[in-house]
């Protein structure tokens, strides 16, 4: 299967998402901010469709979208972003506005099922090289703030004391969370990011009680995933975003009722 | 020098006086428990010392600078008891992470910070439970650990918020006794709120009450009595003292058992309000 180019693509870009997924993820679901992540990726949608509509590639217009909310979102503050509601209206309205957009742009329906399911089989080349120099951008990022960072998830208030800026980091955080989630949409679709921010990342703290353990343990398995959907599709036919959700979830399942998600 | 001095220091929150005017200082190696009703001040107080909130007017001073965020020499512990409550992270991690915490950088802690973490888990005794995750220890364990995280870095003044809410009694002994022989040890100056006095009476030298925007500092021989509570308290207050302990009492009632035990209702009848915390 590795002779098509088509394969080689999508399993060297499944590899770069799958580890920036697995190491922001490991600190989206540390701070609880999963729903936040999942909001982003509905921005990002208007973001791509908009920029389809103006002519930008919708990668770039994903990436802009996604880091400017992001960044918006942490500014408003920590308390706010929690606030399901307030998430919740702002998701449905990217959503709207994305449909809006493409509905001016009705050639393009194809890829509006693209963009909010995935298609890793059709990621190319040029793609593959903006996700890698994306990938190091994010993973750079996140590791330069991950100490403060993670002390300011685990006791905000000491963090404070100790003059650790919460709304700085999370805004910070919240905007490398969308570079993820672009990066994310090119395999999974908006719709789907979970699969690869979420559910290995949730299956890793089940799975290990240390940080470091988890912050391995969670690209692995998104790694692992992502390259088993897609082997999965090549040889089934059915879409590599399924596999790569039904496997994300039956991980995330078999570790929390498995006897090894008890391990320490 | 002076650990921490108020000079005429107005705390102000949501425009309202938390605390008006106060001066007051504590000698650095004292240990004072901060008492007061809810609401009184007690927690603001703290984190005005921490440079979390800042004077309206007057001044802050830690020694003998001026209170600011990120000071290295005040070690912190939240009232707030829910954070981590139901991560699964060993509890190892969970006081590693404060380690060198405001630098930028990896989250891994290098040999001297796990010599650290090893140090400060073993001031609270909390090396044994360290493995386990969080999600799996009880709350009087977690208040060890956030005890442990707020010793990291060695401070010299060390503000504790309420430790001793949730405990049992046994506990609370135990949690004193550990405030005393960190003194003894460290000779470091230990802020120690509390809703009840008598488990803090052999341990504490001087008490600082809070209550009506007024703060009384001194001996428990100086602020526990009738017209210095009165005043704070903006009632008509008694200080019963049995057998050693001290209950403070309006119009038959326990003052301190019913900050914290709204539940209960009524009147009280003197002994019958109190337990004993041996
Ligand atoms: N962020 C805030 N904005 C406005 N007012 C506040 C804020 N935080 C606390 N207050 C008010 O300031 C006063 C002092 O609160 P504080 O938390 O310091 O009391 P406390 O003595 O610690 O009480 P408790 O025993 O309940 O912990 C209270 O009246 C409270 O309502
Ligand atoms: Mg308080």
């Amino acid at each position: 299967m590795l002779d098509y180019d088509f394969m080689r693509n999508a399993f060297a870009a499944a590899a770069i998402v799958a580890a920036v997924a697995g190491l922001v993820g490991y600190f989206l679901v540390l701070r609880g901010q999963t729903f936040a992540g999942h909001a982003l990726a509905h921005v990002g949608f208007t973001g791509a469709t908009g920029s389809v509509l103006i002519g930008i590639s919708p990668l770039w217009g994903l990436v802009a979208l996604t880091v400017t909310a992001g960044l918006g979102m942490g500014a408003i503050g920590e308390r706010l972003v929690q606030r399901d509601v307030a998430i919740g209206i702002v998701l449905a309205l990217a959503l709207g506005l994305g449909l809006l957009f493409l509905h001016f742009y009705t050639a393009y329906a194809a890829q509006a099922t693209a963009l909010l399911f995935g298609n890793v089989l059709s990621v190319d080349a040029a793609t593959v090289r903006a996700l890698l120099w994306l990938g190091l951008v994010t993973v750079g990022l996140l590791a330069a703030i991950s100490r403060p960072l993670l002390f300011a998830s685990l006791q905000p208030e000491l963090a404070e004391a100790k003059g650790v800026r919460l709304r700085l980091y999370s805004g910070l955080f919240l905007g490398i969370v969308g570079l993820a989630v672009a990066e994310c949409v090119q395999i999974v679709g908006v719709l789907l990011v979970f699969a690869l921010m979420v559910g290995p990342a949730a299956t890793a703290q089940r799975l290990t009680t240390r940080v470091a353990g988890g912050l391995v343990l969670s690209p692995v398995l998104a790694l692992a995933e992502a390259w088993a959907g897609i082997a999965l599709a090549f040889y089934t036919d059915w879409p590599a975003s399924f596999w790569i959700t039904a496997l994300s979830a039956g991980g995330y399942l078999a570790a929390t009722i498995s006897p090894a998600g008890r391990v320490r | 020098m002076n650990a921490i001095e108020f000079r005429q220091v107005t705390l102000r929150l949501g425009g309202r006086d938390v605390l008006g005017d106060a001066s007051l200082a504590v000698a650095a190696g004292e240990i004072i428990g901060v008492l007061g009703p809810n609401g009184a001040g007690k927690t603001t107080l703290m984190r005005a010392i921490l440079g979390l909130v800042p004077a309206a007017r007057g001044e802050i001073r830690v020694f003998g600078r001026p209170a600011a965020r990120g000071n290295p020499a005040v070690g912190y512990m939240p009232q707030t008891r829910s954070t981590g409550a139901n991560l699964r992270l060993r509890g190892r991690d969970f006081v590693a992470g404060v380690v060198n915490g405001h630098r930028p950088g990896l989250p891994f802690p290098g040999k001297a910070g796990r010599a650290e973490v090893d140090r400060v888990l073993d001031l609270v005794g909390a090396a044994a439970l360290a493995g386990r995750p969080l999600a799996e220890t009880s709350g009087g364990e977690r208040q060890r650990l956030l005890l442990a995280q707020a010793l990291v870095g060695r401070p010299r003044l060390l503000l504790l918020d309420e430790p001793l809410a949730n405990l049992d009694p046994r506990f609370q002994g135990d949690v004193v006794a550990l405030a005393a022989a960190l003194r003894a040890e460290l000779g470091i100056t230990i802020l120690f709120s509390a809703h009840e006095l008598n488990p803090l009476l052999g341990a504490i030298d001087r008490v600082l009450y809070l209550g009506n925007g007024q703060a009384a500092l001194g001996t428990v021989d100086e602020v526990i009595t009738g017209p210095v509570l009165s005043r704070l308290y903006g009632a008509e207050i008694e200080v019963v003292r049995v057998r050693g302990r001290i209950f403070v009492m309006s119009g038959g009632q326990d003052m301190e058992r019913d900050a914290h035990r709204h539940d209960h209702g009524g009147a009280h009848a003197l002994l019958g309000a109190s337990h004993d915390h041996a």
